[in-house]
């Protein structure tokens, strides 16, 4: 079995976020990026699936710019055995959405055959939170999730998933192929090692133009404005516990 | 103009989440239908409480022993029909675990670009705002679907109470589960007798700064005199990651949004991505030991002083007022 997962450069996150002066997006120039944390968790449990002899091959996909092949490059040094690459100059942030990010995984899946689908649960930079759910439906296979375990029964070909939800954990079984969306606590990744970086640029990334793919990739969102939202004031410090107290009960009436 | 809206099956609370877009629909003057789905069992007692609301055109209902506790295609595929078949223009949940499953699953379907984590309608229902980038920047976008597809923030919108029972038509629709290769095993409920996050008018929430998980019991001591029907206990993804809580409990852009007339936030550093969970809090207390954290700068009282010696005082002396 081999499976794909999703590897998104995105602005990283301990980067303070400026809106650029047009207000038609957030100001990414000359900043520092990063892979999106939840799929370095994504990539870390494919690892481990072929660590466990689970699945025999992880494949690390990533659209955007040029710059994306540094992404893929961190996902291979992290042990992923190759790479691809869908090349826009389309904005991931806002202008590639969900639905054509899906269509893009979908395709990959179809034509070469991936068993499993592994994807973050949202990427940081638009908060979406839907590409895995969309993919599951395009192409008819169940998807998982919010995923904080993942039991693979190769025999069976099927998986047992515990999932965090709002009351506290549910636990799902779906047949395989599917996908599976990974939160926080799925497990810690790993660091990648000065040898596994330089094996890493010798392993093989495909190319294709998001354009020669044959799909529907236009926004179907627009983006009419971004601007940065109102900053709320600091109050007063107060000396005391019965100052505070003070303060709740008379001057901000809530208890 | 057409509207449904989805409705979390068995789980009264969660009414709570989705109807706060009722005061919206009445002003946009759309037709609301309300769908509930769940066990062949439970059904009826939810269409009670559905009846119990203002402004709905009728209730949609499907059941099934699948319904009863659904994996996410259960309910989309149910979902695809009922708005296929009565040609809605705008499909909405609430940005919960379950809407921010479901509502995707439905976009894959019926081909459209879901808008998720809206919190404010805009444009007489043509723009949406949304957070993005932790809630760092707000997007306005517009959409060229045909179907609207929306998840809503409720704690950015306003609620309306159950009033007396009403009797909207009812219609039954068959539950769609052909080719669902997934489903539900069991669930594993966090015990807790207080409310919900998401719904609770207090929130005291613990981070890095509490050391141990053991600890909390002085933030649950202290909701407990807040009244624990209103008061939640919360964490930062700090004290969650140090394993001190669960992370149903974890507040910020990767766990819940809250929205309490009163958060306090206790030996919490601030981080952004806690504050994207609790900024829009109406009154927001910090207590913390560092006088350069963060919090401090979004808190409207801040004290600094040890959280062990400050929480049990100020339990005590909200007990006394009382």
């Amino acid at each position: 079995m081999k499976a794909l997962v999703g590897v998104k450069r995105v602005l990283d996150y301990a980067i303070k976020v400026r809106v650029n002066p047009q207000k038609t997006g957030v100001d990414l120039q000359g900043l520092k990026m990063s892979m999106n944390p939840f799929d370095e968790i994504a990539i870390e449990e494919a690892i481990k699936m072929r660590e466990a002899g689970v699945i025999q091959q992880v494949v690390a996909l990533s659209i955007g710019d040029k710059n994306a092949a540094e992404t893929i490059r961190q996902a291979l040094a992290l042990g992923a055995d190759s790479g691809i690459h869908v090349q826009t100059d389309l904005r991931i942030d806002q202008d590639l959405q969900p639905l054509a990010v899906a269509k893009v995984f979908a395709k990959m899946i179809k034509e070469k055959q991936f068993d499993l689908c592994v994807l973050g649960k949202q990427s940081i930079d638009d908060d979406f939170n839907q590409t895995g759910q969309i993919l599951g439906s395009i192409l008819g296979i169940p998807s998982a999730t919010f995923s904080s375990k993942i039991e693979i029964d190769v025999a069976n070909k099927k998986a047992t998933v515990t999932r965090e939800v709002d009351f506290g954990l549910q636990k799902i079984e779906v047949q395989l192929p599917a996908v599976f969306t990974c939160d926080l606590r799925l497990n810690t990744p790993r660091f990648a090692n000065v040898q596994s970086i330089i094996k890493a640029k010798k392993k093989p990334i495909e190319v294709f133009n998001l354009a020669d793919l044959g799909i529907d990739f236009a926004p179907r969102l627009k983006v009419e404005k971004v601007e940065m939202p109102q900053e709320r004031q600091g109050g007063v410090i107060v000396g005391s516990v019965d100052e505070l107290i003070s303060k709740l009960k008379n001057e901000a009436k809530v208890i | 103009n057409r509207q449904l809206l989805t409705q979390v099956q068995s789980q009264v609370n969660n009414l709570f989440q989705s109807q706060p877009i009722f005061r919206e629909t009445l002003q946009l003057q759309f037709q609301v239908d309300i769908f509930v789905h769940g066990g062949k069992d439970s059904i009826s007692k939810q269409v009670e409480e559905v009846q119990k609301y203002p402004g709905i055109r009728s209730i949609i209902t499907s059941a099934s022993d699948d319904l009863s506790n659904p994996y996410g295609d259960h309910v989309s595929q149910t979902l695809k029909k009922v708005v296929e078949s009565h040609s809605y223009d705008k499909v909405i949940a609430s940005t919960s675990a379950f809407g921010k499953d479901v509502t995707p699953r439905l976009g894959g379907l019926l081909d459209v670009q879901p808008i998720t984590d809206v919190i404010q309608v805009i444009n007489n229902g043509q723009q949406f705002l949304r957070p993005i980038y932790a809630g760092n920047a707000l997007s306005t976008v517009s959409s060229s679907d045909k179907i609207k597809i929306l998840t809503i923030r409720a704690t950015n919108f306003e609620k309306i109470a159950a009033g007396s029972a009403n009797t909207y038509p009812v219609k039954e629709v068959a539950a769609q589960n052909d080719n669902v290769q997934g489903k539900w095993l069991e669930n594993n409920v966090s015990e807790s007798e207080m409310v919900e996050l998401g719904s609770a008018k207090y929130v005291v929430s613990g981070g890095r700064g509490m050391k141990n998980g053991e600890n909390f019991k002085i933030l649950y001591e202290l909701a407990n005199v807040l009244g624990k029907q209103h008061c939640a206990v919360g964490a930062s993804r700090a004290a969650v990651d140090a394993g001190f809580v669960p992370n149903d409990m974890q507040i910020g852009q990767t766990g819940k949004v809250v929205a309490p007339d009163l958060y306090i936030a206790v030996g919490i550093s601030g981080a952004i991505q806690h504050l994207a969970g609790m900024k829009d809090s109406k009154v927001i207390v910090a207590i913390n030991k560092d006088p350069e954290a963060a919090i401090f700068k979004v808190a409207n009282y801040g004290l600094v002083d040890d959280l062990f010696k400050v929480i049990p005082e100020l339990s005590q002396k909200i007990k006394a007022l009382q």
